[in-house]
């Protein structure tokens, strides 16, 4: 039994009947972790000490007859974006390096109270800017399908470990696809929740009117496992939603019969390879086999989304990082001549070229007189946005479309080109700008490569989402596939 | 040409980033094709669209004011670059009387 090839769901099962031990599931997987990570940059902060007393702790409870939980020793690990109390978090930024938090953000905190065992912190765009992973501050990720390519971004070191086996499931967040394309890319299933499912206390800010907080895992039933834990109201971040949290796994066996998915006909356009419109038609016509019914939806103000959310995201990370200025925590530049020198420096020697590139942007937009032609009239194309898709949701139950436009690209194949790097995101962009749910699970292969199939939901309908991605999942065995690794 | 170098420096500025002269003309450069691309939406009639600020519409949350948890100044001063008693110190703001 490889112990780093089961699903979380398996392996709190296992823990909690004691067919094996936290402390052994922990083990394995940091071992696997020291054998594979030096090549594949996953993680940028592994804590054996305090997975491992986790762990025993956990085999503690479970010795003396409690329950720990639904995750019971399940080993995870968090996008390096969530705050932990005492452990290292930098965003992956050299201006946060050496930072170890006063304070827990509530993500992890409902994680661990569930059982989890944290193994470490994972690799990421520096400030969650990217869509490749090629931004960190701390080095790239290699796919594990094939390490000359990226693994996705953001969330890439998240999508990377959960494909490679070194870690159960992991955390990432979504601005703009960060969870649902390198979640494609590296074949695993993420989630990006509704606005406002999940609390964003103790997670750094990007942007803070489209950043959303969701899991990255193996199986469907994982990702419903690890919403029921992390999302719900939370009176530390006034953007929670109040609404009782479901028990999405419920929504697993309901099967497709009945089901509505709209088609975007503006989704199936040119920019598209072949291998993937081809691999998402097939799942479209497998739900259908499965009892759901395809109807062609319009989604028409789809070609205006990544124009509206570069002033927004951008707009909002100025702000939001206007917070790291060298005065109370991390880098500070030395020997300042004055406190506008200070702060010039501390920023220039602490951020890399696409923070600087996106704060330039946003602090453009924003400047004075500016205001109305770009961050009013993008959110009027946000409005408009949103009513395609309430529109759509007249005709349909879910909407299916590709995730990523293409498979994958290799390391170096964009960084010389921001603007094509923003393209990446073209499927993803309006389930943020919108507020909506959106997941991505495998449906197929090019090459070597996977290829992910996103659905995206009405606001709250999480459980829709899960209902087909259970079916697809159930006859269906892309999400089995794993990469050849050492 | 959307951007001129010049904007870029006064951007940058504004922004608190002292930037290389090579990073000013890459920033103009990359700049002005990013914002040739969102020139797009112009394009776009948004005659009485309201704006969208969050796209959940919330409610304002309201809750009593009361003394709740409290970071301990040592945790707060921990991760200060430099620090004077219980306080952050940066460059001195504004100038000392015998001074001016």
């Amino acid at each position: 039994m490889n112990l780093c090839e089961r699903s979380a769901s398996e392996l709190s099962a296992l823990i909690a009947r004691r067919q094996v031990s936290a402390r052994e599931v922990t083990r394995a997987h940091l071992d696997r972790i020291a054998t594979l990570d030096r090549e594949l940059g996953c993680y940028l902060l592994v804590d054996q000490a305090g997975a491992l007393a986790r762990a025993e702790q956990i085999d503690g409870l479970i010795a003396r007859g409690l329950d720990p939980g639904p995750l019971a020793g399940v080993p995870v690990a968090l996008k390096d974006i969530f705050v932990t109390r005492g452990i290292e978090t930098t965003c992956a930024s050299r201006i946060l390096k050496g930072w170890r938090p006063p304070y827990e953000g509530t993500p992890s905190h409902r994680l661990r109270e569930a059982g989890a065992v944290l193994l470490g912190k994972l690799n990421m765009d520096e400030f969650a800017m990217g869509s490749s992973n090629e931004n960190s501050g701390f080095g790239p990720v290699r796919n594990p399908w094939n390490r000359a390519y990226v693994p996705g971004g953001s969330s890439g070191g998240s999508a990377a470990a959960v494909a490679a086996g070194l870690c159960a499931a992991a955390l990432g967040t979504d601005t703009g696809g960060s969870i649902r394309q390198p979640a494609a890319l590296c074949g695993v299933v993420g989630l990006k929740p509704t606005y406002g499912r999940v609390s964003r206390y103790g997670v750094v800010a990007f942007a803070s009117s489209l950043d959303q907080v969701g899991p990255l895992c193996r199986t469907v039933e994982d990702a419903a496992l690890l919403l029921e834990v992390i999302a719900g109201p939370d009176p530390r971040d006034a953007t929670s939603i109040a609404e009782p949290v479901p028990r999405y796994r419920d929504a697993l066996g309901q099967g497709v019969a009945g089901l509505r998915l709209g088609i975007p006909k503006e989704y199936f356009v040119a920019g598209i390879e072949a291998e993937v419109e081809q691999a998402v038609r097939a799942a479209i016509r497998k739900l259908e086999s499965l009892g759901a019914r395809a109807v062609e939806v319009s989604l028409p103000h789809t070609e205006y989304g990544i124009a509206a959310y570069y002033i927004l995201a951008t707009a909002e990370a100025s702000s939001n990082l206007a917070r790291y200025d060298g005065v109370r925590f991390g880098h500070r530049a030395e020997r300042p001549v004055d406190l506008l020198d200070m702060y010039c420096r501390t920023r220039a020697e602490g951020f890399g070229p696409e923070v600087k590139r996106r704060i330039m942007l946003g602090t453009y937009v924003l400047r004075a007189g500016y205001y109305e032609a770009y961050y009013g009239k993008a959110q009027k194309v946000r409005t408009l946005i949103r009513r395609d898709f309430a529109r759509a949701f007249e005709q349909c139950d879910l909407i299916v479309t590709p995730t990523s436009p293409v498979a994958g690209f290799a390391l170096g194949e964009r960084t010389e080109d921001p603007l094509a790097m923003y393209l990446a995101d073209v499927f993803t962009i309006a389930c943020n700008l919108a507020g909506l749910p959106g997941l991505s699970l495998p449906c197929g292969m090019h090459g070597r490569l996977p290829i992910g199939l996103q659905l995206i939901g009405r606001p709250l309908d999480e459980a829709t989402l899960f209902r087909a991605a259970g079916a697809y999942q159930a006859a269906t065995d892309w999400h089995t596939r794993r990469p050849a690794l050492g | 040409m959307p951007i001129t170098r010049k904007e870029v420096e006064e951007i940058a500025l504004l922004a608190r980033l002292a930037l290389s002269e090579a990073e000013i003309d890459l920033y103009t450069r990359q700049l002005g094709d990013i914002l040739g691309y969102i020139e797009k939406l112009r394009s776009l009639d948004t005659e009485g669209v309201e704006a969208t600020t969050h796209a959940v519409p919330m409610d304002c949350t309201l809750r009593e004011d009361e003394l709740g948890e409290r970071l301990p100044v040592e945790d707060a001063l921990r991760a200060a670059p430099r620090r004077a008693e219980n306080f952050f110190e940066v460059p001195r703001i504004i100038a000392a009387h015998d001074e001016e």
